[in-house]
């Protein structure tokens, strides 16, 4: 990242005994996840980069363009920079049909021609829904019509703010592998807000965790997760996200078998077919240690890993353990007692265990 | 059996007159007043939300006598407008029309402030954040969004209009064909004991203002209708 591309704020901001102060330093594509728990403050900074918040100080610079600089008294509003914005409850217009949403905020910017609508339109399934009135619809598709609605309007950056809390299960799965695919196909950088670790775990390139109006750590998704200095708030969110390929499916036991650089993961068998990356969250919960390759255990994974530092957890009794395996980073959490009865330090090797079981509904 | 004579009419052209000559103003006066009161962190939010409630709780005549004292010759506006040349308000048509849109003020502005209010700040920021500015917004978004309140608000404006007398009395006197409207005509009428026509004319005030209002309430449900 140079210092003239991506998104770089700093943030001052004090409401009703709530103090945000927040640095971020964004990469210029991919999808950046502010994570924490409701009340961290993360929904405040996505409204703050939006311009929706003016009380809140700072600097905030996109690329080339200085959006708020509080000791220039620079503030761009929210209708001059170029965004994107989707929220919880879609925001859609009530008096607008489907297709009088959608052509806001193309009408606005200047209905650009490289844009091809019907494929967004059809990518997102709503061509049927173009006419309808948008009391008609579903969580889903409202939440659908918003992200057109968005992208339509040719934004320079993409804010969600919990676009899938509002949604049920199957809703939200839907719009999470729509999410995915945009991930996969959009150069546009997207910050996208949420207190759910498996969207972070699917969409986050980029991950800035929040605690109590502070960011507490930020980075690569991977490196970020797997930190063992984070507050108690964020332990339970803990562990590793795999990136690795497809290699196989065994059909007749609906697994799928697939390679990373420390390894092999056995997992329950998803849409991704062979030759596709996919990735996978171990929690750090799921991950059991022994000191010799288990042969007779029921746990379908082994990972022969190094121990690299040993860490608390949020309760006495127990421990983080992070392990790397190949370039991959993993963390353990363990009981004391087990720590140390197997006399478990930096540098030992050992196997993790991980149960295809923890590694499916995703 | 009498009908309406022809002064009757004339009070009656003359109330209509007036009604909507008032809506048409007031709308446009409340609109950016109740949008104002609506959005802004003025400190001076709450004072002119009570100055504009204000003609709610005064008895009109006293509303009608201070603009007497202020419109007519020997008062503050009055004679800033006799230095310009120009005919003192007191009355006049124009005078009973500046009188009555002040006391129908708060009529016409509670219903778009409570309008604008329940839209909420959601529709307004994603358009902002879609492009659109400050004018756009009020224009393609509130207005529309805000539009059963905005019909709301024009028939409690002209029902009300049509229905004072207090301040008319004051501020017209009880000119026939200039500001003689049907409120007054009718207390002619009733002070002169020929309550056939009193009854004749209240009637037709009656019967006016209650199709307004079933006008307005059809029209609003049509359009939820449609939502």
């Amino acid at each position: 990242m140079t210092d003239a591309s991506g998104l770089d704020a700093q943030l001052r901001w004090s409401r009703d005994g709530f103090d945000l102060d927040v640095a971020l330093q964004l990469p210029p594509r991919g999808v950046s996840v502010l994570f924490g728990a409701s009340g961290s403050g993360k929904t405040s900074c996505l409204r703050a980069l939006a311009g929706l918040e003016p009380a809140c100080t700072g600097r905030v610079r996109f690329g080339d363009a200085l959006w708020q600089d509080s000791a220039l008294r620079v503030f761009v509003p929210p209708h001059k920079r170029r965004l994107g914005y989707v929220v919880q409850d879609a925001g859609l217009f009530a008096h607008r049909s489907v297709a009088g949403n959608l052509d806001y905020g193309f009408r606005r910017a200047g209905r650009p021609a490289h844009l091809d609508r019907d494929a967004l339109i059809d990518a997102f399934g709503v061509r049927d829904l173009l006419p309808r009135r948008v009391h008609a619809l579903s969580g889903g598709q409202r939440q659908r019509v918003a992200i057109v609605r968005a992208l339509f309007a040719d934004p320079a950056l993409l804010l969600f703010d919990e676009p899938l809390s509002a949604l049920d299960a199957g809703a939200r799965d839907t719009l999470l592998g729509h999410l995915e695919t945009l991930h996969a196909t959009l150069a546009t950088p997207m910050v996208y807000v949420t207190h759910a670790i498996d969207e972070v775990t699917r969409l986050a390139d980029h991950l800035v965790l929040l605690d109590a109006g502070r960011a507490v750590a930020q980075g690569s998704l991977q490196a970020t997760l797997a930190r063992l200095d984070l507050p108690p708030s964020l332990v339970e969110a803990m562990g590793a996200v795999i990136e690795g390929e497809v290699v196989r499916h065994h059909a007749d036991e609906h697994l799928a078998e697939v390679t990373f650089d420390g390894g092999t993961l056995l997992l329950p068998r998803r849409r991704a077919a062979v030759g596709q990356t996919v990735r996978c969250r171990i929690g750090a919960r799921d991950v059991v240690l022994s000191l010799t390759p288990p042969s007779d255990s029921s746990a379908l994974n082994h990972l022969r890993c190094r121990i690299t530092a040993v860490g608390d957890a949020d309760h006495p009794s127990q421990c983080l353990v992070q392990l790397r395996a190949g370039n991959q980073l993993l963390l353990a959490r363990i009981t004391r007692r087990s720590l140390h009865a197997l006399a478990l330090q930096p540098d030992r090797e050992v196997w993790a265990q991980v149960k295809a079981v923890a590694l499916g509904g995703q | 059996m009498p009908w309406l004579s022809d002064q009757d009419l004339e009070a009656l052209a003359l109330t209509l007159r007036l009604a909507a000559t008032v809506t048409l103003l007031l709308l446009a006066l409340g609109l950016p007043l109740a949008w104002w009161l609506t959005h802004t962190r003025s400190r001076w939010r709450k004072p002119v939300a009570a100055l504009v409630a204000l003609p709610i709780v005064l008895p009109p005549t006293v509303l009608g006598f201070y603009l007497l004292l202020w419109l007519g010759p020997q008062g503050a506006v009055g004679r800033a407008m006799t230095a310009l040349g120009l005919q003192t308000l007191p009355f006049t048509f124009a005078g009973l029309v500046v009188a009555s849109m002040l006391y129908s003020l708060p009529f016409v502005v509670q219903p778009l402030h409570d309008a604008f209010g329940a839209i909420g700040r959601r529709p307004l920021e994603v358009a902002a954040c879609l492009g659109a500015g400050p004018f756009d917004r009020f224009v393609s978004v509130a207005l529309p969004l805000a539009l059963p309140g905005v019909l709301t608000a024009s028939a409690l404006g002209f029902a009300h209009t049509v229905g004072e007398f207090g301040v008319v009395l004051m501020i017209g006197g009880n000119i026939p064909g200039q500001t003689r409207v049907a409120s007054t005509q009718i207390y002619d009428y009733v002070q002169s004991g020929n309550y056939a026509h009193a009854h004749l004319l209240s009637l037709s005030l009656l019967l006016i203002a209650f199709l307004a209002l079933l006008a307005i309430s059809l029209l609003r449900t049509r359009r939820s209708a449609h939502d």
